[in-house]
């Protein structure tokens, strides 16, 4: 199982290594100069040549890329923001928690209350119970969410003045964006939920289960639920990865100093340094996301662990 | 019929629909059985006659919707488990009735270890702690050949005929008084077939467990069963004891099955099946629903069910123009 995981970090460090060259590849491929871009239409072209020596973009494309990767992956520097001329990482982290609020708060909310829809809808199939929660996620998954906040802040800001429009003076200013972003993740782990439900509710080991005379209850939550739990885990991981890199969206019309808007503000300004540090660190948390997500399934399912050490006992034969 | 007084099981006049879109399959039409105590009772018949449909309902545990048990009656032990509320039915599922399903593979949870699964059942029906649990749990499974140290393995650490043995430690595991067992070898490999059979068998007598073995194989039932049912389209078509049948074989349908055996003495080039396929069960064929696939049907036959007759005492037949065939 150890060996497993020392596998899957070796392989994260290369994947992180081919998103920073993917990500560096594609900004320098970006038209538009950055140099002018700061400087304005007035500046002239020997304060602009000035600014490329200055940012190193005057050099060739390897030698940028080379600089690039010594410096992000051996020297674990990520620069300074080209704009502000501040640490991208230090700037990263310090809107990190906000963002994290706002995504850990809302894939709460999915994964508890879309997981317990679909457990509803699962087991009542074909009665009103699931045509409801059907009708539900169809509405919250078709549901623009930058349109779900507009009218959230429509009716409990403007009309009926309970919480703040915008910004997070207060926590509660944290509650609309953490719904509006919510909705979406609630119809989709209900769907999931539900025909996980479903596909186990039919099982013979369930029918072996009720012919020992078990109750009912006990039957969904020690046999049916643990079997169901596959898929749905399988969309909270994927939620999970999702949760740093925020929801843009959601974070400007809040107008929310998150990860995503520093993000945005980042391709605004052609900023590059700002967009290396953020696809890296997204890249870096979704493979930590997505390896947890591996090892629950071998936590939660024999079968599983069985096939991660596998490869270790076909090498001591 | 049996002796009223040895009635251990009885059913009489079930009836089971499953509702399919807007179609009503006829599964089970009112059948009637009886089953002595410590006996065992085969039923034969083509997959999909609703074999395991009457086994399912004796236990209440067909899936509602789509099935409903329309009428009958099903005693055991005198009691009769359709009027029983859910509750009662837990009480009686595992303990006095236990069932043994057709697919080893996939009864059994994956994601708990063997032992622990008939632990669930023992626990259930037992007032035992934890640890005298696990000990009894490690009994059965050494009861049916296995080491009570593979308790903490899983399903898949295990082989089809291995699973099988978990099955029936599970099913036999609160000594019930009558075990259904649907298909229990089919599944498996011939050569195991036998072992598990056998084991069976051997279990069922030292706990005095009365039986009710499903299969298609005639030749499992010779082995194993002293009274036999042949059920055809939901209906039993003949019943009796096993010389009766096997002796004394009088049903068209009946004749059928024993002719399609291959006789090893006899060099033959083809196998003689029934001709034609088992009626639709959602529009069974009026009068006898074997008519259009019998040799010896008449007018009488398309138009009318023919009643049970019973023929020698204990020896039932449904058909009006009954053979014999020894």
């Amino acid at each position: 199982m150890s060996r497993y995981v020392i596998k899957r970090i070796l392989m994260m460090i290369v994947i992180l290594w081919c998103a920073g060259f993917v990500v560096f590849t594609l900004t320098y491929l970006t038209p538009g100069d950055p140099a002018m871009l700061q400087l304005g239409q007035e500046a002239t072209a020997e304060v602009i040549a000035q600014r490329r020596a200055y940012l190193g973009i005057d050099q060739p494309y390897l030698v940028q890329l080379g600089r690039f990767m010594v410096n992000t992956f051996l020297r674990f520097d990520f620069g300074k923001s080209w704009v502000t001329n501040t640490n991208t990482m230090a700037e990263l982290l310090l809107r990190l928690p906000r963002t994290l609020i706002i995504g850990l708060g809302s894939m709460i909310i999915n994964v508890f209350i879309g997981t317990i829809l679909g457990i509803i809808a699962g087991t009542h199939e074909g009665k009103w119970q699931d045509s409801l929660v059907m009708i539900i996620a169809m509405v919250f998954v078709s549901a623009p969410d930058f349109f779900v906040a507009l009218l959230l802040i429509l009716l409990f800001a403007l009309k009926l003045g309970w919480l703040p429009p915008y910004g997070i003076e207060t926590m509660a200013g944290y509650v609309l964006p953490i719904i509006s972003a919510s909705l979406g993740g609630v119809a989709i782990n209900a769907r999931q939920a539900r025909s996980a439900m479903l596909e186990v509710i039919r099982a013979d080991f369930v029918t072996t289960a009720r012919a020992k005379g078990q109750n009912e209850k006990i039957v969904v939550r020690k046999h049916m639920l643990p079997n169901a739990m596959m898929p749905i885990i399988t969309g909270v991981g994927g939620g999970l990865s999702m949760v740093v890199a925020g929801t843009p969206i959601i974070e400007s019309v809040f107008s929310i100093p998150g990860v995503g808007n520093y993000l945005l503000s980042g391709v605004n300004q052609h900023d590059y340094p700002v967009i290396w540090a953020c696809v890296i660190f997204f890249a870096l948390f979704s493979s930590i996301a997505i390896l947890l997500t591996d090892l629950c399934y071998a936590f939660l399912d024999p079968r599983i662990k069985a096939q991660y050490s596998a490869g270790k006992r076909k090498k001591v034969k | 019929m049996a002796n009223k007084e040895n009635e251990f099981l009885s059913v009489r006049n079930l009836e089971v629909i499953y509702r399919s879109g807007g179609d009503i399959v006829h599964a089970v039409n009112g059948v009637s059985l009886e089953l002595e105590k410590g006996k065992t009772l085969g039923l034969v018949g083509e997959t999909g006659a609703g074999k395991t449909t009457i086994a399912k309902s004796i236990m209440r545990i067909l899936p509602d919707p789509p099935a409903e048990i329309r009428g009958g009656e099903i005693f055991l032990d005198g009691e009769d488990l359709l009027k029983k509320d859910e509750e009662a039915m837990q009480k009686v599922r595992g303990k006095k009735a236990a069932m043994i399903f057709q697919d080893p593979m996939t009864a059994l949870n994956p994601l708990m270890t063997v032992g622990d699964q008939i632990l669930e059942v023992l626990l259930l029906h037992n007032n035992y702690s934890r640890e005298e649990g696990m000990k009894k749990a490690g009994e059965m499974l050494e009861e049916v050949g296995i080491p009570a140290e593979r308790y903490r393995e899983y399903p898949h650490q295990f082989s089809g005929g291995m699973k099988q043995r978990v099955v029936i430690a599970m099913a036999l595991a609160c000594d019930p008084e009558l075990l259904l067992a649907d298909e229990p070898t089919t599944a498996l490999d011939v050569t195991i077939q036998a072992q598990v059979l056998e084991m069976m068998k051997a279990l069922a007598d030292k706990f005095r467990t009365s039986m009710i073995l499903i299969t298609h194989d005639l030749g499992v039932i010779a082995n194993t069963c002293d009274t036999v049912a042949v059920i055809y389209a939901g209906r039993i078509v003949e019943y009796g004891k096993l010389e009766d049948i096997f002796d004394h074989t009088s049903h068209p349908y009946t004749i059928g099955l024993f002719d399609s055996l291959p006789d090893i003495n006899v060099k033959t080039d083809r196998l003689k099946p029934i001709a034609g396929m088992p009626p639709d069960p959602t529009n069974l064929p009026e009068g006898c629903a074997f008519s259009p696939r019998c040799p010896y049907a008449t007018e009488e036959c398309r138009k009318k069910v023919p009643e049970s007759k019973e023929l020698t005492p204990g020896h039932i037949c449904a058909c009006f123009h009954p053979q014999s065939r020894s």
